[in-house]
């Protein structure tokens, strides 16, 4: 309780230190926020809850590490690891998700939760248990007497998730594949007598989410470290967000990920980082909790 | 390289036997030790290492005229088993090296982990286990009478980086009490270990701890502590949770281009800190159980340099990379049942048990002396600083290579 108070002091006694929490909780929340778009548009068209999820973000991890210790370039790794995880997500959806598609939330969530363990354990056979991560050998920027810091890393980590969610909503919102992704997401029955083929759709979302999270995890991997059993972490704020920020409302999403960057990095700092997990949970009962109050004022059901 | 050995020595054996003078010296009889160790599965590496680390020692007290017990030699031999890395394997084994085999004295298991899952096991048939590599306190707070462990125990590991803290304090005209300690390690039973032997010696010299902090086991980003340790400026940094602590740790206090006169952490090996993030590893602290730079010396290995050596050649496969301490502590295990057995004069198992309680002994790994606890007491954990990406012994400072670089910036 003492060191609670304290550090909620050290806040007011270092105004500055708010605002390096502030930009850290962003930077962070930024790549939250791609792989919860993906989750968002797997959810939303297909209405599969991914819970392997995560494990796609690390899986991209792990293709850009690897293509590093090749001698490639560390920053070739997010492209590549879009491409490679994008086939990799169309072999998963193959294999997998067309199959639990039609079913019942249960069988969707039972099979994609085998599927995380399935990742997790191949990740750590092939690679080993050990932590991994890339460094690019840039500086960091110093603000305010060194108290914020910024490492050039991480800002190029934030411009390419920038870059990579500009470039998705565009697809979306142009492309004759985005607009069949959309319409089955509307109504897959009317998309599917107007003459889309909605497996075909669902497979390219399916991969081009698997696409989205392995780049993400290739941006984590030059900013943070992986290990093949991190992907759950992941999953879990994906969760967090698309709940907190509804399907479908993709600025909501972005939103909801740079605020759950931020308040996770207070919380970290007032109770301590071994409670930042918990924040983000404790969001997600809070969201939960208002919505349904919510709906009972509209007379509603929750569905 | 096993198979050549022993040809060579049954060869030696007819030889002699054929000549008329020569049956009453040089043949010695065997004396079988026991041990389940893990040759598969997650520990494979390391139990590897410690089997290596065995037979080597068993070769070179063969080359050094056996095990005199009374008017006669004896040389070991140990009977392996593959726990698989498993606690219930482990404990499985052991009833069988005992019950079926009649294994009388065991070798330990690799990790702390296994080894609580036999010591039960040798304790309930009173059989004496000298083991290397379970350094958890919880094996030395059992009241375990037949467990003797070679190896410094957990809480140790990063208690000597208070000491030299304190000593830095005071030659800089100091009290060792105005030391501001920081506190960050996992919340599991390795690092809990660390974390209490560090504020009990902290406390010992009246050092203040400002941060206490746990991290989390899927830790990737510890930035809101190190800004803590930006605005309160503890003097000494740990930092414990396994090789995710070390990589992260280093990672961001380049990162963050954190200034603490001391910093020490466990696990930078298997991080690679060095490999992986360069110049910002540098003047950190390490902590290890042994290095083949100290300078500790017995009349079987010879120096820690020695010891190195003569493993390397008997082993080439260790040729490129330098022998790892699991190794090291192996060897010495086998060094102290030797020690016990000679002292005891005996085979009987209680007074060999009894041999051991009394062991004081140096030796190429350290100083070996039980407490009645069984662990040893008489070792120092080692230190090592990272000084232009190689690792150089620092503490203790009377078997140390190099200076220790301080303040740290």
């Amino acid at each position: 309780m003492d060191q609670i108070l304290s550090n909620i002091g050290l806040l007011f006694q270092f105004p500055i230190v708010n605002l390096k929490i502030i930009i850290d909780g962003i930077m962070i929340g930024a790549l939250f926020a791609l792989a919860a778009y993906g989750l968002a548009l797997v959810w939303g068209v297909m209405n599969v809850k991914n819970l392997a999820q995560g494990d796609f973000v690390i899986a991209g991890g792990y293709v850009a590490w690897w293509l590093t210790q090749q001698g490639f370039p560390p920053l070739l790794g997010v492209p590549a690891a879009f491409v490679i995880m994008a086939g990799i997500g169309w072999v998963a959806y193959k294999l997998v998700i067309t199959r639990v598609i039609e079913r019942d939330l249960f069988t969707s969530l039972l099979a994609t939760f085998g599927m995380a363990i399935m990742m997790a354990q191949i990740m750590n056979l092939l690679f080993g248990s050990d932590t991994q991560s890339v460094d690019l050998g840039y500086d960091t920027l110093y603000l305010a007497d060194g108290l914020i810091d910024i490492p050039i890393a991480k800002l190029i980590g934030v411009g390419m998730a920038t870059v990579l969610a500009a470039g998705v909503i565009l697809f979306m919102k142009n492309s004759r594949m985005g607009q069949a992704i959309r319409a089955t997401a509307q109504d897959a029955r009317a998309a599917r007598v107007l003459g889309i083929d909605t497996e075909k759709v669902y497979a390219f979302t399916f991969s081009l989410n698997a696409a989205i999270c392995g780049a993400a995890g290739a941006i984590i991997v030059m900013v943070w470290v992986i290990q093949p059993f991190y992907g759950i972490t992941h999953s879990v704020r994906a969760f967090v967000i698309v709940t907190a920020a509804g399907l479908g409302n993709l600025p909501g999403v972005i939103a909801a990920g740079l605020g759950i960057g931020a308040l996770e990095q207070y919380g970290g700092h007032i109770f301590g980082i071994g409670y930042q997990q918990a924040i983000a949970v404790m969001l997600l009962l809070l969201v939960l909790l208002i919505r349904l109050l919510q709906q009972l004022r509209h007379r509603q059901v929750l569905k | 390289m096993k198979k050549l050995s022993l040809l060579s020595v049954l060869v030696a054996a007819f030889s002699l036997s054929f000549s008329p003078a020569g049956f009453a010296d040089g043949h010695c009889e065997e004396l079988h030790l026991g041990s389940a160790i893990s040759l598969t599965g997650k520990y494979a590496t390391n139990g590897i290492h410690a089997k290596n680390g065995y037979e080597f020692a068993i070769q070179k007290i063969d080359e050094n005229g056996g095990v005199k017990i009374g008017d006669k030699c004896y040389n070991f031999k140990v009977t392996y088993y593959d726990d698989e890395s498993k606690g219930d394997r482990g404990a499985t084994l052991a009833e069988r090296l005992i019950n079926q085999d009649k294994v009388q004295y065991m070798l330990g298991p690799y990790s702390s982990g296994l080894t609580k899952a036999i010591a039960p096991v040798t304790e309930k048939y009173r059989i004496p286990m000298v083991e290397a590599e379970g350094a958890s306190r919880s094996l030395f707070n059992k009241g375990y009478k037949y467990l003797f462990a070679v190896l410094s125990t957990s809480e140790q590991y990063l208690a000597s980086a208070v000491t030299l803290a304190a000593e830095m304090a005071e030659k800089n005209g100091k009290s060792p009490s105005s030391v501001k300690v920081a506190i960050a390690v996992e919340n599991d039973p390795f690092s809990l270990d660390i974390r209490a032997g560090v504020s009990e010696d902290a406390a010992k010299y009246g050092m203040n701890i400002i941060i206490d902090e746990k991290l989390p086991r899927d830790l990737s980003d510890m930035s809101a502590i190190l800004t803590k340790v930006k605005l309160l400026k503890p003097d000494l940094l740990i930092v414990s949770g396994h090789s995710k602590g070390a990589a992260t740790a280093v990672r961001q206090i380049g990162e963050q281009n954190i200034k603490v006169p001391m910093i020490a952490l466990t696990h930078c090996e298997a991080a690679d800190v060095t490999g992986k993030f360069g110049d910002a590893a540098n003047d950190i602290l390490c902590s290890t159980q042994w290095a083949e730079t100290l300078s500790y010396e017995d009349p079987i290995f010879g120096t820690a340099a020695n010891y190195e050596q003569e493993f390397k050649a008997a082993f080439p496969e260790y040729k490129n990379k330098s022998v790892p301490y699991q190794t090291a502590q192996a060897s010495a295990a086998v060094y102290v049942f030797k020690d016990a057995f000679e002292r005891a004069g005996t085979l009987d198992k209680e007074a060999v048990r009894d041999a051991l309680t009394k062991t004081d002994m140096m030796t190429f790994y350290g100083g070996i002396r039980f407490a009645p606890e069984g662990n040893n007491i008489a070792k120092p954990m080692v230190l090592r600083q990272i000084q232009d990406g190689k690792y150089n012994v620092v503490a203790p400072s009377a078997f140390a290579s190099h200076q220790l670089n301080w303040p740290r910036n």
